[in-house]
């Protein structure tokens, strides 16, 4: 059972980091869209490994499904702009991966650096019922009932901002 | 599996993703670079839930889901209100409110 287990997690996490330096290097940004939508799939393999099924299954539907379609109608509402080889910041190509694994460097430095207790272990075992929708679903209505609303409120605000800003102003079409 | 494989990964998601923000000039990647990041928490998140024995982590993580979905929304409603007015989609040339 273990070997199973690690074969999925190194099959995820290649799929994710693949992913994900396909999503920056990529020239056109279509592509880039259909590279995050490989990342995410493999990330939610990873999160079905850490016993957090609701997740996965949430991160597969709202994440993969319904975001990332409205990236691919933004990229093919603006069009695949290439970006330009000129560069504003002399060197911005070279000292950028530079800080970049620099803060690699960093955040495994403070990661494995601090006295975890569960550093090195599997952790404990699981009841049947880990991160199944049900026990999800009691915390987010009971324990995180306020956090819960707010995401909910959140989400509105956004959905009307969303209208403003995107929206064709009735005057300025008139006007043009 | 243990939980400091799934930390290192989150930490080089990361990584790759802040990389992306500093390399990319389309506000578009830019915005799929930040998705990296957010999901590179998540999976930092659900590894700490793992290795607790605790559900509060998911939860949180789900809550990560939704912010990223309302950052989505306000930036491609950005986008789209930038392509209308023929601005350049490109951050480098949008640096008027700059000090």
């Amino acid at each position: 059972m273990p070997a199973v287990v690690e074969v999925a997690f190194f099959a995820g996490a290649i799929g994710a980091l693949g992913g994900a330096i396909a999503v920056i290097a990529l020239r056109n940004p279509f592509y880039s869209v259909l590279a995050l939508v490989v990342h995410l799939v493999s990330l939610a393999g990873l999160f079905l490994i850490l016993y957090a099924q609701f997740v996965a299954a949430a991160q597969i539907v709202v994440y993969a499904g319904a975001v990332m379609v409205l990236y691919v109608f933004v990229a093919a509402y603006v069009g695949g702009a290439e970006e330009p080889l000129w560069e504003p910041i002399p060197g911005q190509r070279l000292i950028a991966p530079l800080l970049a694994a620099a803060l690699f460097v960093e955040l495994s430095i403070a990661v494995l650096g601090t006295g975890l207790q569960a550093i090195g272990t599997d952790g404990p075992t699981l009841g049947e019922d880990f991160g199944t929708p049900a026990r999800i679903g009691e915390l987010l209505l009971e324990r995180f009932l306020i956090p819960f609303e707010a995401a909910s409120l959140l989400l509105l605000m956004a959905a009307v901002g969303a209208i403003v800003l995107a929206g064709r102003r009735r005057e300025a079409s008139r006007g043009g | 599996m243990a939980v400091e494989w799934y930390l290192v990964l989150s930490a080089l998601l990361f990584a790759t993703g802040a990389a992306g923000v500093l390399i990319r000039r389309s506000p578009l990647v830019i915005l799929l670079c930040l998705e990296l990041m957010l999901n590179a928490g998540n999976l930092a998140l659900l590894a700490f839930s793992r290795s607790t024995g605790n559900e509060d982590g998911q939860v949180f993580a789900l809550v990560v889901m939704v912010v990223a979905a309302c950052e989505v929304v306000v930036g491609l409603g950005l986008i789209v209100a930038m392509y209308r007015r023929r601005l350049p989609l490109n951050v480098d040339d949008m640096r008027e409110l700059r000090g």
